[in-house]
């Protein structure tokens, strides 16, 4: 618990740094871009689960214990990623996700 | 006496099918006709062995040769009583009927090894001999319908595969085709008479069938359809699918085309046993033929054999293609048996047209197969199908000369030759049971004598004709057929050697026969009165032959074209039934049908094409869709519910 700061704030800052990371992801162009969005959307998330943990429930710590996991995760999922964008980076010379449009109709 | 070896007669051709089908490639030409002979001999020999036993070593029971069924299994259950067998069944009949198979099939085989010599399709010729030799052993030996139906279709099938064996040449593959169709045409008629007969009697079984206290026969079905009772109705529908491979009228149209065939499987298949079983079949189904309703079922056989008889005849006189008279009196012989088989009673005396037709198969089948063979040895000499390219062959052939004058003197019925003894049997069963039909045969003898001299002088005697190559004897792998079957075309008329009548007759004990005088004085003198016309018209070429033709004018004509049955056949099925109920089907089919399906088709596939749109590949898309998604769910839970 932070003193002089409320719930709300924090809350309020959650939920800007996940619409921003939703904005960057839709409307960014650039693959590594729109990865760096989504791990603005993964830790608006952990965020949240912490300081619900704190501020509603502190004798317990499912929140933190969830927060690892996520970070784990996520580090997992972002060494995923960037190999899909390097490896079609080598096919297209190009980490622009316009040119990624091949899996269609 | 047991008989279980008697499975071995078909098993062995058909294991001799399977060696040389499978491995056709790898047995060369001498070998492959060496392996079908031997097992052909191997069959043969069990046959003369199994007719020995039979006839002489098994012991009649009151006077009477035992029915022996040596093997039997059941194979299929429909009901309690209504079960498909398959076994071998053994009486007077189908024992004669293994010895003529396997006797001119060994002839046919035999022949081939210097009549294919050289051909591509050497070994394919023997394997589909024996298949035929095998299907044609398992009908004689049926027990019950089915099997013989089975058999029926086998032997159906390859014949085609032999008429159409140069299947290069299109006329040859155009005659398989039209003989399988049309006989197959006929076999619905037979199928739809077993299924009658299984059906309203419950069983397919010979013996329970020709029973006279049996179901078939004592009058138990009294099902009747337009005046007549069923089991008439599938007795003529049987002998429907008779007709067809006897090659009755108006059924017969295959016959003349399957001359397109090599030559010995014209004698094998088209003259001496696959043609005979439908007088066969009519044979094994005799008491039923004669004691329901009186025998109205047998009135049609009578008749249909003694049209057919005629109807052949005349066309016979009239042809040039040597083996298409052949063919001809091929079909006017079988009329004759199916006639006798019409005319003919059961008890004691009386069943002498069933014993004559019998008879008439065994003599017929050895004459005719060796009048095939010689046609075949000079087609291989000359060349050439047709008389006008023959004449003073004697000169060159001089053996093929006189098996085809000793073949020739058979079937025209002179005296003293196996043709003339059985023969005049049937004109007796003609005359004691049916005078108008008796008249026709009488009429036919003498036409027979005719056209088989008019060919026998053409080919043989007649104008010096010069040929290109000097026309050669065949090789003595052709010719030791041919004085065999010459052979046998003298032997079987003497009942002092083979006792015939003793064994053929209908109620199996025997009639005691002796040759009718009168009977056989009218039926020799016609039967020389046609030999002597034709000495007159074709010893040397005469200006007779074209003066009587003219003289008949349109009336030759008709009969020179066959009487137009190919062309009336044609018109039925071209312009009537392809035409007129085909075509309207068709379009049906393909405008309504497939229209209907391929509109759902098409309708699917252009919606498809309208919001395909939708996977459009761009990530960032479906993204922002799923968002939107989640956006309006969380407004419905949260505002509307």
């Amino acid at each position: 618990m932070i003193a002089n700061v409320s719930i709300y704030e924090i809350l309020t800052l959650t939920t800007l740094l996940f619409f921003i990371g939703l904005y960057g992801f839709l409307t960014r162009k650039n693959l590594i871009t729109m990865l760096m969005s989504i791990e603005l959307l993964l830790n608006a998330s952990v965020i949240n689960f912490v300081v619900i943990n704190k501020y509603m429930f502190p004798e317990m710590l499912q929140g933190v214990y969830f927060s690892i996991f996520i970070i784990a995760v996520a580090a997992a999922e972002t060494a995923l990623a960037i190999s899909i964008i390097i490896n079609l980076y080598r096919l297209k010379v190009s980490v622009d996700v316009n040119e990624t449009e091949t899996m269609k109709y | 006496m047991n008989f279980s070896y008697t499975i071995l007669i078909p098993l062995i051709p058909f294991v001799v099918f399977l060696l040389l089908g499978l491995f056709y490639n790898r047995i060369k030409e001498p070998i492959s006709g060496w392996i079908g002979v031997a097992g052909l001999t191997a069959s043969a020999v069990l046959s003369y062995f199994t007719a020995y036993q039979y006839f002489y070593n098994t012991p009649k029971v009151d006077g009477v040769f035992q029915t022996i069924m040596p093997f039997k299994i059941n194979w299929m259950n429909f009901t309690d009583t209504l079960h498909i067998d398959m076994g071998i069944l053994l009486d007077p009949i189908s024992v004669m009927m293994l010895v003529v198979v396997t006797t001119v099939s060994l002839m046919a085989n035999i022949y081939s090894t210097g009549y294919m010599k050289g051909d591509r399709g050497f070994t394919r010729f023997f394997a589909f001999l024996s298949l035929f030799t095998f299907s044609m052993l398992g009908l004689v030996v049926a027990t019950n319908l089915f099997q013989i139906y089975i058999f029926w279709e086998l032997v159906g099938v390859s014949s085609f595969l032999l008429i159409g064996f140069y299947y290069e040449k299109p006329s040859a593959v155009a005659a398989a085709k039209k003989a399988f169709i049309v006989t197959r045409f006929a076999d619905f008629g037979f199928l739809v008479g077993i299924l009658l007969m299984g059906y309203y009697t419950g069983t397919f079984d010979f013996a329970i069938l020709n029973d006279v206290n049996g179901p078939a026969i004592n009058g138990t079905v009294v099902q009747s359809f337009m005046g007549m009772s069923v089991i008439t109705w599938a007795l003529i529908l049987m002998f429907m699918g008779g007709a067809g491979k006897s090659a009755m009228f108006p059924l017969h149209i295959w016959l003349p085309d399957a001359m397109e065939g090599p030559t010995p499987v014209s004698a094998l298949i088209h003259a001496a046993t696959m043609v005979v079983a439908g007088v066969y079949l009519v044979a094994r189904m005799f008491p039923a033929f004669h004691f329901v309703d009186g025998g109205t079922a047998q009135h049609v056989v009578a008749w249909v054999g003694a049209i057919s008889s005629l109807f052949a005849a005349i066309i016979a006189l009239t042809q040039y293609d040597i083996k298409r008279v052949l063919a001809f009196s091929t079909m006017s012989q079988i009329g004759y048996m199916m006639l006798a088989l019409g005319v003919s009673g059961y008890d004691g005396h009386e069943g002498v047209g069933y014993m004559a037709s019998m008879w008439h198969l065994f003599t017929h089948a050895m004459f005719k197969a060796g009048l095939f063979l010689t046609a075949g040895s000079v087609i291989h000499a000359v060349h050439s199908n047709l008389m006008q390219d023959m004449g003073s062959l004697r000169k060159y052939m001089p053996y093929s000369n006189i098996v085809f004058l000793i073949t020739a003197l058979s079937i025209a019925g002179f005296p003293g030759f196996s043709g003339f003894f059985s023969k005049d049997e049937i004109l007796i069963a003609a005359f004691e049971h049916n005078k108008a039909i008796f008249y026709i045969t009488l009429l036919v003898a003498g036409m027979t004598a005719f056209y088989m001299f008019r060919l026998y002088f053409s080919i043989f005697w007649g104008k010096d004709t010069h040929y290109h190559h000097t026309p050669h004897e065949s090789p003595w792998s052709m010719l030791a057929p041919m004085l065999f079957l010459a052979v046998m075309s003298i032997v079987p008329g003497w009942t002092q050697i083979l006792p015939f009548t003793e064994w053929l007759a209908p109620d199996k004990a025997g009639i005691h026969w002796h040759l009718d005088p009168v009977m056989a004085t009218i039926a020799s003198s016609v039967g020389i009165l046609g030999i002597l016309i034709a000495y007159i018209f074709y010893k040397k070429p005469t200006e007779y032959p074209a003066k009587i033709s003219a003289a008949f004018g349109s009336l030759y004509q008709w009969a020179f074209r066959k009487f137009y049955i190919d062309e009336v056949y044609t018109f039925i099925t071209q312009k009537i039934i392809f035409q007129r109920i085909s075509a309207p089907f068709a379009w049906f089919d393909k405008k309504v049908v497939d229209g209907t399906m391929e509109g759902i088709g098409n309708k699917t596939a252009s919606f498809s094409n309208l919001i395909k749109g939708i996977q459009s590949g761009k990530v960032q898309d479906y993204a922002f869709a799923f968002i939107g998604g989640v956006i309006v769910l969380v407004i419905i839970v949260i505002y509307m519910l």
